[in-house]
Parts: structure tokens; C-alpha cells; sequence
């Protein structure tokens, strides 16, 4: 395991963030999310052209085949500004689980077309009554002749309405939270029978609950084996946990570096605040929950392409807890620090303190990963 | 593990006086508490002025406005557990926070410090909810340091010229009426040269700006004074003490805003939210995890109430509240915001959507996931105010350190 970047992962650190420092400063953020669909198309075609889409792809579909420390790198980039464009639905979700679930044909079809940023998957899976269990699923794909029927309803579906496609989980078998008998569908949502509400969410994302009255899906739209998919789902979703915490890491450290500076230039009873030692050893703490947490991240990051699966369930769990953690601290305090500036809504920290709330609060919160930690101790 | 009645546990002991007190106060709050009121109350929904004001005059037409006023300005002579009983069963039946600007904040003041007139003016209208007050204290280059404050008042003739910025005003949109804290000299210590003005808002030069908070609301603001007119008569007290009746008003301040019945409330709602999720079938207040974080906060909530009863009963013996009365505010802030952790932490996904007139008055669409779920997420972020306003917590602190332990 290594614990540097390679002259690559440097290369991609520095044109990541060089992007986010020139194209996405807090005013263009801002304007980004009042668009229609809640993001900038012409970024996602920057991203595609930089190879950032193609990163994590088979080299035989069209991708780079970058590890997950690879991606890792260009999350904790976007996270460092807040990047709100696609990539944890389309990529890290979407084409993963096509990756992991699909067929040769299947992959062809799609994966070179999403390296290209020319189609766009979002994941369909948490229900309203699922909370964080993954196997919670009531939607129904009933088969009838060389269809299935989908009926159900899903919930916070991150980017559903700027979707190509949904990568939807039915049950085809079984119980409301039986592990066997899940299968996944590729739906494209331009199908008949889908009814979506969308909304913006806290952190300035976009998602919608979405009902499938009867959606009829052809059976080669079917990725991956009947009933199985419980496996495919656990293994992207894991991945997804570390990248969001990868993300996360970019977050907090912009929140302790804006905390650091405000307490360094504010001046109160004739002096910059951050002249009292007592804040001062609050965004020393600050910064190590940062650093404890990002650590952890690239550590479970590496671990996550070649461990067991006990291994990995210990190294995601302990990345998910520590940076639920970290960011709850670094959020609060860099408000609290701010003072009653850290509560305008035009001061950047309050916005990096929402979006690690959420990260915290999707694919299991701090309690969850500690329990499912505590099983393999 | 099971779900106690609130019947079942019994955490204050009352006399058979008190009981009966307690249910005289639960049987008014239920007559007069429409429950459209209640739903907003503890779901953290939008209460727009008439809300406050209809609930504030039935209970002056009750005569219980001003439990905290001596009686001969038309207070109640309540004892402080009276007292206490009254905030728990208001803020157990829905009611309304009572704002506490008038009421609470400047009222104590002029009953100390204001000229006859001004009582005789004044204490009545706050009694009947007449006008809307809002404090005019901090500035933007003053906010923990609030003795560098730079609203400047000059004298001319029979009326001061004010000229200056006010921040985090909160509800300044509703308010005809501000307190004011001026600069009416810059010599000498700093705090020596400060006065207390009660200001008319609504006259040229007043400026109302709302300021969007985190949370995506609106409720603080700047407040601009351009060349604004304040009759001498209107000063509070003396010229350059007004230091002196600022900080009277803070202490005042400290033992509502522990709201230990708020936060009883709150703690009530949060139970019955953990009883309707669920994770596998099994609901989340019966995972012992989260159990054991909702008895940490009402283990920590008994203990505020012991305290708050102790500084009530002190201040009802004659002792003004103490510097220790701090700790009411740091410990009553920080439960609430724990309270709002595990809120936001009990509705597991449902924290992500977020639709800000979902909380406005006469939204009527479907609620996005649970309909107890909309408000919490923007109500946890807006909350964190709680541990910065009123003299932010390490404020508190300061004054802790300096006035009781002498450092």
C-alpha cells in the first residue's frame, strides 16, 4: 500500500484543482445551480475532453482503467470547490455498477458513450422507507413474456432529471429485505409510466423521488444475473462511500483553510481573533479531524480494489465513520468561528458545512458504519 | 426497551397546588392554540407576526403576558416554579415563543432605568403586544466585542441624529420599535461612552435588508440609520451609561433563552419521530446507540432545568442573576442544537430535500418524503445561531472566567 501520489495522480491532483480554482469559484457555483438541471453541461463536456469521465472505465471501453485511489484524487479536487456536476451519480454510481454488473454488449454500447459525456446514468435505488439498508427493496420487475413490469417508487434519486438512464433495482424474488432476489434494469427515462418530482437538495444538488407505474422493460435491459444483484450494489455502493469521503476530505479542507483565514483577518477588542489561543487550538482540531479523516479515505481507497470482503467492509466503515466525524466538527466549529457571518448564506462556509452534512447523511451516517464496523471486530 | 408515557415518568415533583396550576395553564394553552398554530410551533414552520400576536394578546387578556414582571406593572406573582411550569406546558401544548424583545429584554430595562413616562408609555403597549421591538445592537465590526460599537447619535437640540449599521436584527420586518445601543461620545473607555435609545422605525432614514441565511431564510437583518431622528426623550436612563443597561438586559436574556420547555418539546417530538422510523423492521428508538444519545441530552437537559430553577428561585429571593446565569445560555443552546443533531440524524435520507416554501404559509403540496421531515435539516443549520447570538458561547465563557472565577 502506498501512502504518495504517483506522477500521475499529482498530474490529475493539480489539473483538478487548477480547474476549480479558475472555473469554479463560489459566484459561478452559485450560478451553476440556478441552471435547468442543476449543473453545467459545458463542464461536463471539459471533463470529458480531460479524460476525468473516462478515468475509471476499462481501457476497452473507452476508459483510462484508473484505480479508485485515481479517482479518489479528482473527488477530493471537486470537493475543494463543491463541484456539483454528475460525477458521483453517472460515474462513481452508474457506470460502475454497468462495469461490475453488465454483459460485453451492454458495456460497448454504453460505456464509450459515457466516457464521452454524451450520456448520463443516474442510480435508482433507495426507496422512501429504505433508510440506509441496501437490500430494502419493495419495486417490483414482475416478468411477463420477454418483458419485465416495473412498479414502485424510489427515492432521493440524485440527477434523475437530467438522466439518459436509470440503473434501477427491482425485486424479481423474495422479501422487502432479503439480500437474494434483487435485480438490476438499465430504464431509459424517457419510458412510459415514469412520474418524477424533482427538488433541489440542501447541499445544492438536484433529485427527485420517482414512481414507475407498469414500466415495461425489455429483458435485455437486464444487467447482470437474475436476483444477484445485492453484491454488485454492496461493492459500487462501498466504492461510492470512500469517494464521497475522498470528496468530503477536499470540503474540509477548504472549510479549516476559510476558518483559518476569517479568525486570522477578523478583528474584535483590537485584535485579529485568531490571536486567542482558544481558537486557536479549535482549528488546530480542525485540521487534524481533517487529516485523520483523509488519511483513512486514501487508505480504505487503496484497500478497496484488491481486499476481501471483510477487509473492506472494516476499511469503508471506518472511512465513512471518521469522516462523519470530521466534517461534523469542522462544519460546526467553522460556523462557530465565523460567527454570525458562518450563518450567511453568502459566506462559502456554510455551504461546505451542508454538503458534508449530507455526505454523512446518505449510504449510511456515522451510527450505521459503526455498527456495521462493530460486526467484524 | 419501551417507550415511557410521559404519565410514567414523573421527573419534577409538585405539590397538589401545582398540579392544579399546571393543568389550569395545559387546559388554556389547548383552548386557545389553534392547530395549525401547534403544527408550526414544533415542526419549526414559519409563524408569521399575527401568529405571535394573536397568542400574545389572549394571554394578556388572561393577565399572563409578563410572568416575569413585579406585579405592579401587571406581572403575575407567580412562583419560580409557577413560572417554570408555565414555559413547559406553553411550549408542550404548541404555543408560540412569546417574543422577547419587549417582554423580556427592553421591559426590564425601562423598569429600571426608564423615566416615569416612558413606564407609563411603554410597559402597557409591550403588555397588550401594541408594538413590535427589535434590539439594535450588533454592527458589523461589533459583534463579540459590542463596546466598539460606532452607531453614532448626536445632539441637536431636543433630539439626537443617528447615523449608522445594525446587524443580525432579527425580525426588524415586523418591528415599529427598536432598542438601540449609540455612541454618544468617543471619549474616555470605550464602554463609558455608549447610550440606550428606543428608536421609531418606521421614519425616513430607517432601512430594513434582510440577510438569507444558511437554512434559506430570512429573519435576520441589517438594519440602516441614515440622519434619524430620535427625541432626547427617548434616550433611556443617562447619557453614556447605557453600557451599564445593556449588559442588565443580557442577563436578563439568559434564563428564557435556555428554553428548557422548548427543548422537553423537542425532545418529545424527537422520540416520536425514532418510534416512526424504522431500519429492518425494527424501530429506531429502539436501537440502544441512539437511546443512549437521547438519554445523554435529557440527562444534560434535567441538569439545566435544576439550574434554571435554582437562578429563578434566586431571583425571586431579590438576587439579580449572577455571571453564572451563563451557563444557562451555553447549556441551553448547546441541547437544543444536540436535540436537532438527532433529529437530523433520525430521518436518515429524508435530510437531503429541500424546499424552502414548503415553510411558508399556504404551501399545500405533498410533503416530500414524511411530512415531520421537511423542516429539520434547514431547522439544524439555522440553529447553530443559537451557540453565536446572545453573546456567543465563548463570550459566555469570558464572562465566567472573569466574573466568578476572578481570573
Amino acid at each position: 500500500m502506498s501512502f504518495t501520489f504517483t506522477e500521475d495522480q499529482k498530474l490529475l491532483s493539480e489539473s483538478a484543482d487548477r480547474f476549480v480554482l479558475d472555473d469554479y469559484n463560489f459566484e459561478t457555483r452559485r450560478k451553476i445551480i440556478g441552471q435547468d438541471g442543476g449543473f453545467d453541461r459545458d463542464n461536463w463536456k471539459k471533463f470529458a475532453e480531460l479524460g476525468w469521465l473516462a478515468l475509471p472505465i476499462a481501457e476497452e471501453y473507452g476508459g483510462l482503467g484508473g484505480s479508485t485511489v485515481d479517482t479518489a484524487v479528482l473527488l477530493e479536487s471537486f470537493g475543494r470547490g463543491l463541484v456539483v456536476e454528475p460525477y458521483q451519480s453517472c460515474i462513481v454510481l452508474g457506470a460502475e455498477l454497468l462495469q461490475f454488473a453488465g454483459n460485453v454488449e451492454q458495456k460497448s454500447q454504453y460505456l464509450p458513450s459515457i466516457a464521452e459525456g454524451k450520456t448520463l446514468l443516474s442510480f435508482a435505488h433507495i426507496e422512501p422507507t429504505s433508510r440506509f439498508n441496501l437490500c430494502h427493496i419493495r419495486t417490483r420487475a414482475i416478468k411477463q413474456g420477454d418483458c419485465f413490469i416495473i412498479d414502485g417508487e424510489k427515492a432521493i434519486v440524485h440527477n434523475a432529471e437530467t438522466a439518459d438512464y436509470f440503473i434501477l433495482s427491482a425485486r424479481t424474488e423474495g422479501d422487502t429485505n432479503d439480500e437474494e432476489g434483487i435485480t438490476l434494469f438499465l430504464v431509459p427515462s424517457s419510458s412510459s409510466g415514469i412520474e418524477m418530482r424533482s427538488y433541489p437538495t440542501i447541499d445544492g444538488l438536484r433529485a427527485s423521488e420517482i414512481c414507475f407505474n407498469s414500466v415495461k422493460i425489455d429483458q435485455q435491459h437486464v444487467l447482470g444475473e437474475l436476483n444477484q444483484a445485492a453484491e454488485y450494489i454492496q461493492k459500487v455502493v462501498d466504492r461510492a462511500c470512500v469517494l464521497l469521503c475522498a470528496e468530503a476530505a477536499g470540503a474540509m479542507d477548504t472549510a479549516v483553510k476559510l476558518t483559518v483565514d476569517y479568525i486570522k483577518n477578523r478583528e474584535q477588542f483590537g485584535q485579529a481573533i485568531g490571536s486567542f489561543q482558544v481558537l486557536q487550538h479549535r482549528a488546530v482540531e480542525m485540521l487534524g479531524a481533517k487529516d485523520f479523516s483523509r488519511a483513512l479515505t486514501y487508505r480504505a481507497a487503496g484497500a478497496i480494489d484488491q481486499s476481501n470482503a471483510s477487509e473492506r467492509t472494516r476499511a469503508v466503515s471506518a472511512a465513512k465513520v471518521e469522516m462523519g466525524r470530521s466534517g461534523k466538527l469542522i462544519g460546526q466549529e467553522g460556523i462557530q468561528l465565523h460567527g454570525g457571518m458562518g450563518m450567511t448564506d453568502d459566506m462559502p462556509i456554510g455551504h461546505f458545512f451542508k454538503r458534508l452534512t449530507m455526505i454523512d447523511a446518505i449510504f449510511g451516517n456515522v451510527d450505521f458504519h459503526r455498527k456495521r464496523f462493530a460486526q467484524i471486530i | 426497551m419501551r417507550l415511557f408515557k410521559e404519565s410514567e415518568v414523573m421527573d419534577l415533583i409538585l405539590t397538589p397546588e401545582e398540579e392544579k396550576f399546571r393543568d389550569d395553564v395545559r387546559a388554556f394553552v389547548a383552548e386557545n392554540i389553534t392547530e395549525d398554530i401547534r403544527k408550526k410551533t414544533m415542526t419549526g414552520f414559519r409563524l408569521d407576526k399575527e401568529d405571535h400576536e394573536s397568542w400574545q394578546k389572549k394571554l394578556y387578556e388572561k393577565g399572563w403576558m409578563a410572568p416575569g414582571w413585579p406585579v405592579e406593572y401587571g406581572g403575575t406573582g407567580w412562583s419560580p416554579m409557577q413560572k417554570h411550569i408555565f414555559e413547559e406546558e406553553c411550549a408542550a401544548g404548541g404555543a408560540p415563543p412569546v417574543i422577547a424583545f419587549g417582554v423580556t429584554m427592553v421591559a426590564p430595562v425601562i423598569m429600571a432605568f426608564g423615566s416615569d413616562k416612558q413606564k407609563e408609555y411603554y410597559l402597557p403597549r409591550i403588555l397588550k403586544s401594541e408594538d413590535w421591538w427589535c434590539q439594535g445592537y450588533s454592527e458589523p465590526g461589533s459583534g463579540s466585542d459590542l463596546a466598539s460599537l460606532r452607531t453614532k447619535a448626536v445632539l441637536n437640540g431636543d433630539h439626537y441624529i443617528v447615523n449608522g449599521q445594525k446587524t443580525w436584527t432579527s425580525l426588524a420586518q415586523h418591528a415599529n420599535l427598536m432598542f438601540c445601543l449609540v455612541r454618544t461620545s468617543d471619549e474616555g473607555k470605550r464602554q463609558e461612552g455608549i447610550s440606550f435609545l428606543l428608536v421609531d422605525m418606521n421614519q425616513p432614514g430607517v432601512t430594513v435588508q434582510p440577510i438569507k441565511t444558511i437554512d434559506g431564510s430570512t429573519e435576520v437583518n441589517n438594519v440602516f440609520l441614515e440622519d434619524v431622528k430620535v427625541p432626547v426623550e427617548n434616550r433611556v436612563g443617562e447619557e453614556n451609561k447605557g453600557w451599564t443597561y445593556a449588559k442588565y438586559l443580557l442577563g436578563h436574556e439568559r434564563t428564557s433563552i435556555a428554553a428548557v420547555g422548548r427543548s422537553k418539546a423537542q425532545i418529545k417530538r424527537l422520540k416520536t419521530i425514532a418510534s416512526a422510523e424504522e431500519h429492518n423492521g425494527t424501530a429506531l428508538i429502539h436501537d440502544q446507540a441512539f437511546r443512549e444519545k437521547i438519554a445523554d441530552i435529557e440527562i444534560d437537559l434535567l441538569a439545566l432545568e435544576s439550574l434554571v430553577l435554582r437562578v429563578l428561585s434566586d431571583e425571586s429571593a431579590g438576587k439579580g442573576p449572577g455571571a453564572e446565569a451563563s451557563f444557562l445560555k451555553i447549556k441551553g443552546t448547546e441541547v437544543q442544537q444536540g436535540i436537532t443533531e438527532l433529529l437530523i440524524e433520525a430521518i436518515g435520507n429524508y435530510a437531503h430535500p429541500f424546499i424552502p416554501e414548503s415553510m411558508d404559509k399556504g404551501w399545500n403540496e405533498e410533503p416530500i418524503g414524511p411530512e415531520y421531515a421537511s423542516s429539520i435539516a434547514p431547522h439544524y443549520f439555522n440553529w447553530r445561531k443559537a451557540s453565536i447570538y446572545g453573546g456567543s458561547n465563548e463570550i459566555q465563557k469570558n464572562i465566567i472566567a472573569k466574573a466568578v472565577l476572578g481570573f
